[in-house]
């Protein structure tokens, strides 16, 4: 009796907050996506399925999502594997505290604000400037998806460059001296041992940058100039311009559903690609 | 204001003001210099609803919401108010009506005093989110001082429901040392967009003014939503949507860094930035366009009711009023504020274009803000 008592009270914070703060609100969005559009705008009660026949309005919204987000999730790891892999193995005991503060500092300022340095950096008087004075011809930066794939990368590579490092860093260093003994090459050891043990790292950063990149709205509409237009940008006109509530619901509802669908295939094939014909070593990650 | 019982030049006043704005000087300098401190303490004793007496400040409270737009307050105003009623005024900014309205039918906007448009405030009554106003504790509104154009849309039905802040035009921007001149319609600016101003563009992120503009370009209403004009706007924009700079309704910055020649602007941002930069015009479509009028107004949900009262009423005091319009550039519409701006101000075509030319022009209408036409039409062109 007292051990369930126990686990009661340390699960309540945590249970209520969910309640709360997520089930709660997934379910109003999930009635409010079976209503109708006020005639004023707003949520007016109803049950139809109008709102779902109409998501083929927004295809051009998930369309740039789904091409940026994984295109930003995929820069963001080629970035930030290098990176974690030096953090974690080559760099000497000295620096790496250093170099792990520099890494996370960028993060403590809002991403606003370090949006907005990139306005200026990427603006007519920024970079292009700089290239146009070293001959190198006229460019256009700014408010191009381009701009857009650089913020988002930017924004999130410490989220990528964390989990990474940690599985670099618990990584048994005598496995890699074995191998050496046995002759293995090192480039051999680091596809064979090293990359497979890291793996986890990168399912969790990949995951998490994707979800993230998904619902991301204001680097889009700062460094896109608001000509690139991702499913975020759609539900924040949907609720806050055209304040068609259900319609907005139900786009939420199919964004979320889309990327629990994409986040489990994407989890599948890197434990696949992990732990190859070992399956039973699954349960590991 | 004669000059010689003028206790400080308009020049000087200008001077201290830029410098108050700047941060180098403080603010008690400021009044002190400007003689606006003696001011407002001879003016804090003859207004009642102003006394910092400790019963008037309990009845206040001592915090007030303002939701508003963005570079359209004096922000010494506010400290003034504080300092005479113990009043600490928050200033909530937002970009359209839309959003302010999405807000407040959301429910715990917090908001005591916000600033909507014209068109807007039929909806909000419709809505019932909008506080009928009493009067008596207005007594800075005289209505007979007010040029009624730029009054009537407070009045719904008989009832009052929202004063008179400012009002203005959206217009282009243009900047003459890249255009090359003047550009002052619509069919320069969309043509252009597309040719000689390619990628140097920007409208709004605003469904009212990009598609009224797209619209009035065809010589169709600003406030059109019959589908077949609907369908011109929307092939015009979603041709023009490549050649953009960028659809935002932040365009100062773009405007003054060079990336960004031609803008739709509303007076105050032309105002504003004309005096930073000379080469920085601002003209109104030859074929038409908005002329608009905002208003002071208190939701149904403000906490802080006497607050908001007070703010607006100290808001419409003329001498308060005034010091608003040097910040903003906006123009008012009474006329016991405009006789104590300077004469130059009056006389900008930036503010006071000539009566002709605002004959073209059109306030928006209630329909284009709940509209699911125009809504769909404005997503269509961003994701396009």
């Amino acid at each position: 009796m007292a051990q369930s008592r126990i686990r009661a009270l340390l699960l309540a914070p945590a249970g209520i907050w969910y309640l709360a703060l997520l089930v709660f609100p997934l379910i109003v969005v999930l009635i409010f996506s079976f209503g109708e559009r006020n005639p004023i705008g707003g949520y007016a009660p109803g049950f139809t399925f109008e709102q779902y026949a109409n998501l083929p309005a927004r295809f051009a919204a998930f369309r740039n999502t789904m091409t940026l987000a994984p295109l930003g999730t995929i820069a963001a790891l080629l970035i930030a594997y290098p990176l974690a892999y030096y953090l974690a193995v080559k760099v000497s005991p000295r620096w790496k505290t250093t170099l792990l503060i520099l890494v996370i500092v960028p993060f403590w300022t809002s991403i606003l604000i370090r949006s907005y340095a990139w306005i200026y950096l990427l603006g007519g008087n920024g970079i292009p400037a700089l290239l146009e004075t070293l001959g190198l011809g006229e460019f256009r930066l700014i408010n191009t998806p381009f701009a857009v794939l650089v913020g988002i990368v930017y924004g999130y590579l410490p989220l990528m460059v964390f989990p990474i490092y940690v599985a670099l860093e618990r990584l048994d260093k005598s496995l890699l001296e074995a191998a050496a003994d046995l002759g293995t090459p090192p480039w051999r050891s680091f596809l064979q041992i090293t990359l497979p043990l890291s793996m986890p790292g990168v399912l969790t950063g990949s995951v998490l940058v994707f979800i993230l990149l998904t619902g991301e709205y204001l680097i889009p509409a700062l460094l896109g100039g608001g000509k690139v237009f991702f499913v975020g940008n759609a539900l924040v006109d949907l609720f806050l311009q055209s304040r068609n509530w259900a319609f907005g619901s139900a786009v939420a509802v199919a964004l979320i559903l889309i990327m629990l669908v994409i986040v489990a295939l994407y989890t599948r094939a890197i434990k696949r690609f992990a732990y190859g014909a070992r399956r039973d070593d699954a349960g590991l990650i | 204001m004669t000059k010689d019982n003028t206790p400080i030049t308009r020049q000087k006043f200008m001077e201290e003001f830029r410098r108050y704005q700047k941060g180098s000087i403080t603010r008690r300098h400021f009044l002190g210099a400007t003689g606006l401190g003696t001011a407002m303490a001879v003016m804090g004793g003859a207004v009642p609803g102003l006394m910092p007496g400790r019963a008037r400040a309990q009845d206040l409270g001592n915090r007030v919401v303002l939701a508003t737009w963005p570079n359209y307050h004096d922000a010494a105003n506010f400290d003034m108010f504080s300092d005479a009623t113990g009043v600490f005024t928050q200033v909530n900014v937002f970009g359209s009506n839309e959003e302010m309205l999405a807000i407040l039918q959301a429910g715990g906007s917090g908001w005591d005093v916000f600033v909507p448009t014209n068109y807007a405030i039929s909806t909000y009554v419709e809505a019932d989110l909008i506080e009928p106003l009493d009067l008596s504790k207005l007594p800075n509104y005289d209505p007979a001082a007010f040029d009624p154009r730029f009054a009537d849309a407070g009045t719904i039905n008989g009832t009052v429901y929202a004063v008179p802040k400012n009002w203005g035009t959206t217009g282009i921007a243009f900047n003459s040392s890249r255009t090359g001149g003047v550009v002052d319609s619509w069919k320069t600016f969309f043509d252009g967009a597309r040719d000689q101003f390619a990628g140097r563009v920007m409208v709004h992120d605003y469904q009212l003014t990009t598609i009224g503009n797209a619209l009035v370009y065809f010589g169709h209403s600003f406030n059109s939503v019959d589908p077949a004009e609907l369908a011109d706007a929307e092939r015009l924009l979603i041709d023009v949507k490549p050649h953009l700079f960028a659809i935002s309704s932040d365009y100062q910055p773009s405007m003054r860094n060079g990336d960004a020649w031609l803008t739709m602007c509303w007076t105050g941002d032309g105002k504003q930035m004309n005096d930073d930069m000379p080469e920085i015009g601002f003209a109104l479509g030859r074929e038409g366009g908005e002329i608009w009028s905002d208003y002071y107004a208190i939701p149904k949900s403000a906490a802080h009711r006497e607050a908001a009262y007070a703010l607006i009423n100290y808001l419409l005091d003329p001498d308060v009023n005034a010091r608003e319009v040097l910040a903003h550039g906006y123009p008012v519409a009474d006329a016991r504020t405009n006789a104590l701006v300077p004469e130059e101000l009056l006389n900008d075509p930036i503010l006071y274009p000539a009566a002709e030319s605002l004959n073209a022009l059109e306030f928006g209408a209630a329909v284009t803000l709940t509209d699911p036409n125009r809504a769909e039409l404005m997503a269509r062109f961003k994701s396009a």
